[in-house]
């Protein structure tokens, strides 16, 4: 069972900086997913232009026929989202972890280049753990 | 996408009943709507509607072209997403409708936008409040309301923009009942 589908996060300028599958079927290619993370990057800040008041931040949850996508944006612009099964719930603090996943093992690496694609052994570690956790809990709920 | 079956507009005629959701009979709880988009196929904006918006940061012909855009570029977003099949079409080429992985909603914190598009590529869009449920069943119920008022309608021309009365009485009326 796997009840998230894949990872993505993306830079402030909309380049895709992390991608992980957890097992959607059908690959995607590397080029698909980097396009796919840019058009996401583009809906999101058209949606708060289309706002019928005032204080939009732009695209949360977007339900489709076969997927969630939820998606956390932080104050920096840098956007996380989850691709999931349709109707999985605390989607949210999952991304408030991966976020703070994110701070300490990428964010505070000395060797780390802002806007550059993740490549830290530490983080991908307790990625992993993490929702591997969130898996073994979903199974207890 | 799941095509509706021709039972169901049938029944419904000539004033269909509410689907269950609305607040008919509590009295003015309702009027969770902002706006509401009509476009067909072609992406011609056959109707918009407002009852609640106090921002507008576009005028409304560019205003209609960029949603018309969004949900294009959602609609190839969703179809090449998809995890649960394998055969996917690439990226921005054309979708008929009901092709490939469609989607019924998206949220942000101040609004809903809601999606329906019909066999013939008529896309409905209603924008609600971000608290609103899932409100698949009153796009049927609005697009009902459209084949009764403006598609059975005999001086109406398809493809151009739509102006019969009886038609925005019963939205308007419908749409304030949406809680």
């Amino acid at each position: 069972m796997a009840a998230i589908y894949s990872l993505f996060i993306i830079n402030k300028s909309g380049g895709l900086i992390f991608y992980k599958d957890y097992g959607s079927s059908g690959r995607m290619d590397t080029n698909d997913s980097l396009r796919l993370a840019s058009l996401w990057h583009s809906m999101h800040a058209i949606s708060q232009q289309l706002s019928p008041t005032v204080g939009c931040n732009g695209i949360e949850l977007l339900q489709a026929d076969s997927f969630d996508l939820h998606c956390f944006q932080s104050l920096t612009g840098t956007k996380f989202f989850v691709v999931c099964e349709p109707g999985t719930q605390h989607m949210e603090p999952l991304l408030k972890i991966i976020y703070e996943l994110y701070t300490d093992y990428v964010l505070k690496n000395p060797f780390y280049e802002m806007e550059m694609p993740i490549r830290c052994e530490l983080f991908d570690l307790n990625l992993s753990q993490a929702i591997l956790k969130d898996r073994v809990s979903l199974l207890g709920r | 996408m799941q095509f509706f079956s021709g039972a169901a507009a049938a029944e419904t005629s000539p004033a269909p009943t509410a689907p269950p959701g609305t607040a008919q009979g509590l009295g003015g709880s309702g009027g969770a709507g902002n706006m509401l988009y009509v476009f067909n196929r072609g992406g011609v904006c056959l109707l918009y509607r407002e009852w609640n918006r106090p921002l507008r940061t576009l005028d409304a012909n560019q205003d209609q072209k960029l949603m018309f855009g969004l949900l294009f570029s959602l609609r190839s977003f969703t179809a090449k997403m998809d995890p649960t099949s394998v055969e996917k079409v690439n990226l921005g080429a054309p979708l008929l409708p009901g092709e490939g992985c469609s989607f019924h909603c998206f949220r942000t914190n101040t609004y809903k936008l809601n999606f329906m598009e019909t066999p013939s590529g008529i896309k409905i869009i209603l924008v609600t409040n971000p608290k609103t449920g899932d409100l698949r069943e009153s796009l049927r119920y609005i697009y009902n309301i459209f084949v009764e008022y403006v598609v059975k309608n005999p001086l109406y021309v398809p493809g151009t923009t739509i102006k019969c009365e009886l038609f925005n009485t019963n939205l308007d009326k419908y749409v304030k009942t949406l809680i």
